[in-house]
């Protein structure tokens, strides 16, 4: 298993984690927020998790809520950020 | 002169818009005319007003410079976040001071439009601090404070989004398409501001429920209720499509400050139809800077705990950001706890879950979230503290 797939396996488990729903990496372009499954307090929980678990810090206001509103996306930020 | 309203703005502004139309038809920037524009539109509006054009000059440098100091400190490497604490609270300071002077009637350096000139300048300092503004020049940071057209009463916009707008250029057809825009929010704006606004506002004749407190006096007052909404609603959706219609003629796109608000299902809803910018402007430099700081540092035991008491923080200080009266503290502790309660509800009930797609359930949700609008537009108003005073006093 290579570095990449072990991040994106890490990002999903994150992401399911503060969503509380484990089948997430089933859905990778349902869009979070409309279905609800993300909200404002939500996407801060995810930041810090990003923040603290891959060391990379998204401030509130860097990203787009379109740009970072389903798996694949949070995915591609998160890696375009990845060190 | 006041804008929007006075004739002498809808003729100047006429003539202004010529040669914006020239330059946007012709492909070239309307910035840099559009800065001259709007210096001299600022200039008219504080001509009545020579104490409150001092301060707005004040706090101008006082922001440019603050702003100057901490991208310098940031775009070094030094960023030390003393100076960005400091760069902050002169910039707050201001408008703090003006609405504690308003409690006790006196004018302590506030001027038309202190609000939103904070609010964007606020914004440009937080996101130099976050590192997502690296260059600002001096020309764009002006422009972005001093664009005439939502500068009295927003919408608030953000200025990476407005200086990408101010650099554009156009082809003739896109221009004409943005321009036509603009002339359209201009009337309907104007219909709404001036007919609608001014008619709803004919319905609002608040009074106490009086001794004879029956079917007939409630009805009474939520007659009213639901009048002063409306004709909020009208008035300053009114204003914002003229603010955002004169922004298209000089090529900016101001973001939308209303989306059918009293169409909502859920308070939450409500508040991303309802002055929208300053409802994200709160979500994003408030609520989400307090919950960040709340989960990392582990300030309450749950996450609901913290996405409610940042709702209530969050909602407070908008309603003190209207008046430190106790309407508005009142109005804003009111959202604060119904959208505590609502996160509460919709994240535990599984009646919720279960129905919250069911055509019945949305309509009753509808009903409901309607009339606490309403209510809170009660509050807004005074018309509650009409109603309980007279309840209290016994007429």
């Amino acid at each position: 298993m290579d570095t990449d797939t072990q991040l994106r396996q890490d990002i999903i488990a994150l992401i399911a984690e503060v969503t509380c729903e484990d089948d997430i990496s089933e859905e990778r372009d349902l869009d979070l927020f409309e279905s609800g499954l993300l909200d404002s307090l939500a996407a801060i929980e995810l930041l810090v998790g990003i923040e603290e678990r891959f060391g990379v810090d998204i401030a509130p206001t860097a990203v787009e809520r379109e740009e970072m509103n389903t798996v694949n996306r949070i995915i591609a930020q998160i890696e375009q950020r990845y060190l | 002169m006041d804008f929007y309203v006075s004739p002498s703005f809808w003729f100047l502004l006429i003539a202004a818009v010529v040669p914006a139309a020239i330059l946007g038809f012709t492909g070239r920037r309307i910035r840099y005319y559009g800065l001259v524009a709007s210096v001299a539109f600022l200039l008219l509006l504080f001509s009545v007003n020579m104490i409150g054009l001092l301060y707005f000059l004040v706090f101008l440098v006082l922001a440019a410079v603050v702003t100057a100091v901490v991208m310098r400190e940031w775009s070094r490497g030094q960023q030390r976040l003393w100076v960005y604490r400091l760069g902050l609270a002169v910039v707050l300071v201001p408008l703090a001071c003006s609405k504690v002077g308003a409690v006790f009637d006196e004018n302590i350096l506030g001027f038309i439009g202190i609000s939103y000139i904070t609010f964007k300048a606020i914004q440009v300092l937080i996101e130099i601090r976050d590192g997502i503004i690296g260059r600002l020049t001096p020309f764009d940071y002006l422009y972005f404070l001093l664009f005439f057209a939502p500068f009295t009463s927003g919408p608030i916009d953000r200025s990476r989004r407005f200086t990408d707008d101010a650099a554009r250029t156009f082809s003739r057809d896109e221009y004409a398409g943005l321009l036509s825009k603009g002339i359209v929010m201009l009337l309907t704006g104007a219909v709404y501001k001036t007919i609608l606004a001014s008619v709803v506002f004919a319905a609002y004749t608040p009074e106490t429920l009086g001794l004879g407190f029956g079917a007939r006096e409630v009805v009474a007052a939520v007659k009213d209720a639901y009048a002063y909404g409306l004709y909020l609603f009208f008035d300053f959706a009114g204003y914002s499509l003229m603010a955002i219609g004169a922004g298209c003629c000089f090529g900016i796109v101001t973001p939308a400050n209303f989306k059918a608000p009293f169409l909502s299902c859920d308070i939450k809803e409500f508040w991303n139809r309802w002055h929208i910018t300053l409802s994200f402007w709160l979500r994003d430099f408030v609520f989400m800077r307090f919950t960040r700081f709340a989960i990392k540092r582990k300030l309450f035991g749950s996450r609901q705990t913290v996405a409610c008491v940042g709702y209530v923080f969050n909602m407070t200080l908008m309603g003190a950001w209207h008046g430190l009266t106790l309407d508005y503290l009142a109005y804003g502790l009111f959202h604060g706890l119904l959208l505590a309660a609502t996160d509460i509800y919709q994240k535990r009930s599984g009646f919720h879950k279960r129905y919250k797609n069911a055509a019945w359930y949305r309509v009753a949700s509808w009903v409901v979230t309607l009339n606490l609008v309403m209510f809170g537009f009660a509050l807004f108003s005074g018309q509650a503290h009409l109603i309980t005073g007279g309840l209290l006093h016994g007429y």
